[in-house]
């Protein structure tokens, strides 16, 4: 189901912290339906460039973001742009799961309740199972949903972020090292999920598992000191790299 | 372009020089054997022509040496990228190279056949045919050492002569055939033993189609041939200017 039309579309992006800047001029299109892995060693500005896809950035006050983020053709960072919603239709999973010191239950129904999006307590229920259910986790939870999300193991904690993140009808979950805290038969639960996601998402992930990118991405984008260096079909990347400096980190050289 | 850089793990450097090291050997044991089934073959000498048989085993436990350790690197480093095609190069090279042998031993084995008749006189034609393969075997190899793609393209297209000689090698064993019918037999024979040659001639050409991949990361097509012989056109012209 890859369609050519860009889900995201990010042109001369640059940010700046403070008077440093950490991103060159990006220009990325990311496809619906696809899963978009970020890779580059550490510094590179992977993370930042993922926390301009949904605003986070915005957070601190020393950081400038210059250039455009098109979700779907409009602006993100327009001034008519509602970042609440803009975060609630872009989500975003991190590196350490993080669930709320709250139910299994209450850890889902928090996105749609403050979203609105439940209209009765019935209707949360049905979001509540169907989220779970889509992050692979309703089966090992069904019967607990009231014991506290923080009471999980590693990877059900990352699966709930997920279906916390999947309550609120997002279109593109970004995902920032999702499986660096866990096994490695969690980390393929969470591989696998991302796979059936991204049938309804549009997945970009930060990863430092190269292995991970080459599993679950169908292209990849190499960052190197706040730019992007190459870009492309995963499987064309990791067999024919076309810049020396992705060369050199693939296979080891860095 | 190949890595010139060095790996940040050693062992793994090591373990990627080992397999051109492996492949250099095996190389040089194919060369060998040519060598002496030339030799063999000028001298009329029945006894080296059944070492060369007795020896192929060896060549074939040295390709398994290479499959087995070519795997592993694959299961353990799981290389990517140049360093990828490195490994599936040189399960492809293991294999062109233990066929070119195979194809001395039956060259070998059809001469050791002749016997009485192995001083005929078209067999002289054999000699120099596997001389050129021999050559072009340690030009395959030093460009395969070298990432050379274009000495990998001059070789390739150096198949040509061999199959222009096989042919014309088949002109004279038949007229021999028709000059009289004894002779049919051990031409047969012959002719089999050219087949063989032009075959080694075969391998060659994959072995640079896999330089090829190697050094450029994209599957050899008829186009690549074409395009270096236009550039090499470009080449020497400019070549006055090349002493600066």
């Amino acid at each position: 189901m890859l369609t050519n039309t860009p889900k995201l579309s990010v042109r001369k992006l640059s940010l700046f912290y403070g008077r440093q800047q950490a991103l060159f001029n990006i220009n990325m299109d990311i496809r619906k339906n696809e899963v978009m892995a970020l890779i580059g060693p550490s510094g590179c500005g992977k993370s930042s460039f993922l926390r301009c896809l949904n605003r986070m950035n915005d957070t601190f006050d020393t950081v400038q973001v210059v250039g455009n983020v098109l979700l779907d053709g409009k602006d993100i960072y327009d001034k008519s742009v509602d970042v609440v919603q803009l975060r609630a239709c872009v989500g975003m999973v991190f590196q350490r799961a993080n669930p709320f010191p709250k139910s299994i239950y209450d850890n889902v129904a928090y996105g749609p309740r403050i979203h609105g999006i439940a209209k009765s307590s019935a209707d949360l229920d049905a979001i509540v199972q169907s989220s779970l259910e889509r992050a692979g986790l309703l089966r090992e939870v069904h019967d607990r949903l009231h014991q506290l999300g923080t009471s999980l193991s590693g990877g059900q904690q990352q699966r709930l972020c997920i279906a916390r993140a999947i309550a609120v009808n997002p279109e593109v979950i970004l995902m920032d090292e999702p499986c660096s805290a866990l096994d490695p038969i969690a980390t393929a639960r969470v591989e696998e999920l991302i796979d059936e996601l991204r049938e309804r998402f549009t997945i970009v992930m930060v990863t430092h598992n190269l292995q991970q990118a080459a599993r679950v991405s169908q292209r990849i984008a190499f960052f190197h000191s706040g730019e992007l260096v190459e870009a492309g079909e995963t499987g064309d990347v990791f067999t024919n790299p076309q810049d020396k400096r992705t060369q050199d980190y693939l296979t080891g050289r860095y | 372009m190949p890595p010139v850089t060095e790996h940040i793990v050693k062992s793994y450097e090591d373990e990627l020089n080992r397999l051109v090291a492996m492949i250099t050997n095996l190389g040089q044991e194919v060369t060998s054997q040519l060598q002496k089934a030339i030799q063999a073959i000028i001298d009329h000498d029945l006894k080296t022509a059944d070492r060369i048989i007795k020896d192929d085993p060896k060549i074939d436990r040295l390709e398994h040496e290479i499959d087995d350790f070519a795997v592993r690197l694959i299961a353990l480093r799981q290389p990517v990228a140049a360093d990828l095609r490195h490994v599936i190069v040189a399960l492809k090279i293991s294999s062109s190279l233990e066929r070119i042998a195979d194809n001395v031993g039956n060259v070998a084995g059809r001469f050791t056949e002749l016997k009485k008749n192995s001083k005929l006189e078209p067999l002289k034609t054999i000699p120099p045919l596997m001389n050129l393969i021999e050559e072009m075997v340690e030009g395959i190899m030093t460009a395969y050492i070298t990432q050379d793609d274009k000495a990998a393209y001059e070789l390739w297209m150096q198949d040509d002569e061999v199959d222009h000689l096989y042919n014309s090698f088949m002109r004279e064993l038949l007229t021999y055939m028709m000059e009289d019918p004894r002779n049919i037999s051990p031409c047969i024979h012959m002719l089999i033993m050219g087949k063989n040659i032009e075959r080694m001639g075969d391998h060659i050409t994959n072995i640079a189609e896999n330089i090829h991949y190697l050094v450029h990361g994209t599957l050899w097509s008829k186009d690549i041939l074409a395009d270096y012989k236009k550039s090499k056109g470009r080449i020497k012209k400019k070549a006055p200017r090349k002493g600066k």
